[in-house]
């Protein structure tokens, strides 16, 4: 399996974004924020067809011990979820930029992919926070 | 992320980081949340054995002719059904019957005793010790000198007996030896007590020797599998044992009777204590709050704090500890609930995030050692 994170764009709340056909992203949690979470037992995204708005909540995940907030790191419709992730929230813990991926959505303002972070800044964003 | 005051560590702080530890701000002090993980700890601990640094833990020691008397007037368990190397779980209740603290009284002989408390509640508690004190009797705050380790799990008795020729296998529940010999590591008191629902001991020893005998010990259970633990899998094990955390199920505003501790209530003690008359009257009068099990059988995880409604959406009560049961893997928790909607199998509501999600009264407590 590739690590395909290169192509990555990150928001500050350690949510990803892949871009996939035209408009269409897929939306996970960063590596760094799994950790940070600790063991993931439930996890609740939107519906399909629900609106997304950039920066604010569009669920909950929560660890053994916390309860935390998804924020989407874009606004559009939400046209896929991740349906395993019901039964098996651990995967996000196993593969975060894979299998452990949210919901798929499709973007009706896609010039905020630009307020995004790339792999680089992202990471360095990561190292300042650490200390 | 920084915090403007410091937060107060125990004497293995230091050693946290070499063991992989995440630490954050719990009530105050720096303490290890999770080791190698949450699940993988706690699955450690029901099946094998995990060790905890609970040196946070106060600790008080009680001298004089008149302590017993002392304690006794203190607390709501009978301390002079004590013998020495003895220990009982009791609690320590205001006039009104809320509760100061649940703690543990040590007999270490017949004028002295050691009472271990809650850490968040170590000032409230030695103030309100100081101010009911009485007779021929010192009171001694040692909290800061004292360090406390609990190795818990099916396999602790075989690695701690590595290394004590003390007969470990002699101590029973509730008992202790005294000046045991751990390797070298002198005078330390062996407990055969827990927090977690598995068997297992807690030891107290001087501070200054902790750090030896927590690397010590994980090096003696290494092939045993035992692993070093932290507070999120201390809650969790001690969540699906139904055993109370101050804080959570009891309060200032609710009784040791309704928090279902009411094994540690002697109403009947020939001497006064205080809450006494309240507790009686609570008992007589029939409660109206009860600690109950809860499982969520909807979507979602009860947290503290969330609301619980009945079938028709009426308050009844609120949550009080909550997780998804590592054990069980069923979202469960324990809620005070008015008394009408306690019993076992009785459908209700946990308000999760503003929406109502079906739950039922359960059995609790969740999981007992086989």
């Amino acid at each position: 399996m590739t690590k395909a994170t290169a192509n990555l764009l990150y928001s500050k709340e350690h949510e990803w974004v892949l871009q996939l056909d035209g408009n269409r992203v897929r939306i996970g949690i960063s590596d760094f924020a799994q950790k940070q979470l600790g063991d993931i037992v439930f996890v609740e995204t939107p519906e399909v067809d629900d609106e997304v708005t950039a920066n604010e909540s569009m669920g909950t995940i929560e660890s053994v011990k916390a309860v935390s907030e998804l924020y989407s790191p874009v606004t559009g419709t939400v046209v896929t979820v991740n349906e395993e992730l019901a039964d098996a929230p651990e995967t996000i813990n196993e593969h975060p930029f894979e299998a452990g991926w949210l919901i798929e959505v499709e973007m009706s303002n896609p010039e905020e992919l630009e307020a995004l972070l790339n792999e680089d800044v992202y990471q360095a964003y990561i190292n300042e926070g650490e200390e | 992320m920084g915090t403007a005051t410091a937060l107060k560590q125990t004497p293995l702080f230091e050693t946290y980081g070499k063991f992989g530890a995440k630490v954050i701000d719990f009530g105050g002090w720096a303490l290890p949340v999770q080791f190698s993980g949450i699940l993988d700890e706690h699955e450690a601990v029901r099946t094998k054995a995990g060790l905890f640094d609970v040196s946070h833990m106060g600790e008080v020691l009680v001298e004089g002719k008149d302590a017993e008397s002392y304690i006794n007037y203190l607390v709501t368990n009978d301390v002079t059904k004590l013998s020495i190397d003895q220990a009982q779980y009791t609690a320590m209740c205001y006039p009104d019957g809320g509760t100061v603290d649940d703690l543990l009284v040590y007999k270490l002989a017949d004028e002295k005793y050691l009472l271990v408390i809650n850490a968040a509640n170590i000032e409230k508690d030695f103030d309100w010790m100081k101010q009911h004190v009485k007779g021929d009797m010192t009171l001694q705050n040692i909290s800061n000198t004292v360090a406390q380790l609990a190795i818990q799990g099916p396999r602790a008795e075989g690695i701690l007996q590595k290394l004590t020729d003390t007969d470990l296998s002699k101590i029973g529940s509730f008992k202790f030896a005294q000046h045991v010999n751990l390797d070298g590591i002198t005078d330390v008191l062996v407990s055969r007590t827990g927090y977690t629902g598995e068997d297992g001991f807690e030891l107290y020893l001087d501070a200054k020797q902790v750090e030896a005998l927590w690397i010590k010990l994980l090096e003696a259970g290494s092939e045993e599998g035992l692993k070093p633990c932290g507070l999120g899998a201390r809650d969790t094990l001690r969540l699906e044992a139904r055993l109370a955390l101050y804080g959570q199920e009891l309060l200032s505003d609710i009784s040791p009777l309704e928090a279902g501790i009411g094994f540690a209530v002697k109403i009947k003690k020939e001497s006064d204590f205080i809450g006494k008359s309240a507790l009686s009257a609570q008992k007589e009068a029939g409660l109206k709050r009860k600690l109950v099990g809860i499982e969520v059988t909807g979507r979602g995880i009860p947290r503290h704090g969330y609301q619980v409604v009945s079938e028709g959406g009426e308050e009844i009560g609120v949550v009080t500890s909550g997780t998804q049961s590592p054990s069980l893997k069923k979202s469960i928790g324990l809620a005070l609930l008015s008394a009408e909607h306690a019993e076992v199998g009785t459908p209700l509501k946990v308000v999760i995030r503003n929406k109502p999600i079906d739950a039922v009264v359960v059995k609790a407590p969740f999981y007992k050692k086989s």
